[in-house]
């Protein structure tokens, strides 16, 4: 991970061995908090295992609370998906469906 | 198409993200579990975080695969590097939880991290075949390489590690070479852990695939002919016929059978009574396992290993110095 950025409100990260698959849902985390201006991924090329990640607040927001805040939803969503999915097969083992 | 549901793109739209409206909006379905392969629904979540699940079950879910074939005799006509690629396409009853990664530039390989297998078959002609007859399997022995002459070596205390553990190809019937008498093969077989990401004989599906939810809604009510007409243009089960004070009026049954062939837009007198649309946030998932790990249980890994990824750049933020 580099942060790199003219001051603390829009700074772009470059996440290395990540691509869509981690960008493309952690964007859509971060940009569902109402603080974000600007959020966006891009796949510098498609050699390279790494993304820039580029956050812009509106405010005097830094630029790592909602990098921040965006991975601790996406834990969150995943722990409740695991949690549902778990409850509906035992469920389903159990024969109640 | 993107998804809109952002906060600032609706005037007077809440969309920010809230934990507690997500998790009563959620759910799971599951429709079919066979061995092997599973379906399940899942509403309530959007298109960037049902991806990244499909990507993980095909990509980043590890299994034990056959990387290191070292090769003691071949004489068969199959070349040692095509026998090899073979041999590592092979799916191995392992479970990729109990191993370790091999450390990087780890040449031989110890008892957490490799599991060794041998294969040491060799052709030879059967004397008391008919004098006359062409048939190979009664002409010759052991002519037909299968997986499950397959057999697996304990390295160091692995006997002790694993008492009762059964490491073999999930499949016994896989056709790996043909030998004639006097050829020969013998190999040993180093299997390690991987991801699909490195090499496609890692991935532990088949296949993992997901599609939304048909949204198929008659503009108008259709009678009779085209209602019969309209019948044949979707899917089997899609459409049903109801009789209506004698008259034959279509109705919308089952839109999660239609495969969405379009065959309506075809006719002119069917185009404009039809709206086919798709459900934004309700995915129905299809997964095949390829038999090392039961689908539910390669499902519950995917999203834990998500789940590890954020925990990665999480502990990684927390450990940098803050400029």
């Amino acid at each position: 991970v580099q942060a790199d950025g003219t001051d603390g409100n829009c700074v772009t990260f470059v996440l290395h061995d990540e691509d869509h698959t981690l960008g493309n849902s952690l964007r859509y985390m971060v940009m569902k908090n109402p603080d974000v201006e600007f959020c966006g991924y891009c796949i510098t090329h498609p050699s390279e295992s790494k993304i820039n990640f580029r956050i812009q607040t509106r405010g005097a927001l830094p630029a790592v609370e909602p990098f921040r805040k965006g991975l601790n939803d996406l834990m969150g969503v995943c722990q409740h998906v695991l949690n549902t999915f778990e409850v509906r097969l035992s469920e389903e083992l159990r024969g109640l469906f | 198409v993107h998804t809109t549901d952002f906060p600032g793109n609706y005037p007077g739209y809440e969309d920010a993200w809230d934990q507690r409206r997500f998790e009563e909006a959620f759910r799971v379905d599951i429709i079919r579990e066979e061995e092997g392969a599973l379906e399940f629904d899942m509403v309530g979540i959007d298109a960037a975080i049902a991806n990244a699940f499909r990507r993980i079950l095909l990509a980043e879910v590890p299994t034990m695969a056959v990387e290191k074939v070292f090769v003691y005799n071949n004489t068969s006509i199959v070349q040692d590097e095509i026998l090899a690629h073979r041999l590592g396409l092979i799916p191995i009853r392992a479970d990729p939880r109990l191993f370790e990664y091999r450390n990087q530039g780890d040449e031989e390989g110890t008892e957490i991290d490799t599991l060794q297998f041998q294969l040491k078959i060799k052709c030879s002609r059967n004397p008391q075949a008919a004098k006359e007859s062409s048939d190979p399997n009664e002409l010759y022995f052991n002519h037909k390489v299968y997986s499950k002459h397959m057999t697996w070596v304990p390295l160091g205390n692995q006997t002790d590690l694993f008492p009762d553990a059964d490491f073999r190809p999930v499949h016994d019937d896989i056709l790996i070479a043909l030998l004639r008498p006097g050829q020969e093969i013998d190999v040993l077989m180093h299997c390690v852990k991987g991801i699909g990401k490195d090499h496609a004989k890692f991935s532990p599906v088949a296949t993992a695939s997901y599609r939304l939810l048909p949204d198929i809604t008659l503009l108008q009510p259709v009678e009779d002919e085209a209602a019969e007409m309209l019948q044949k243009c979707f899917s089997p089960g899609v459409i049903e016929i109801q009789n209506v004070k004698g008259k034959k009026v279509a109705r919308v049954a089952n839109a999660r059978l239609d495969t969405f062939s379009r065959e309506v837009f075809r006719h002119d007198s069917l185009k404009n009574l039809v709206r086919l649309a798709r459900v934004r946030n309700h995915y129905i998932f299809s997964v095949e396992s390829t038999g090392i790990l039961p689908p539910d249980v390669l499902v519950s890994e995917a999203i834990k290993i998500l789940m590890g990824k954020c925990q990665r750049f999480l502990n990684e933020l927390d450990s940098l110095p803050m400029e």
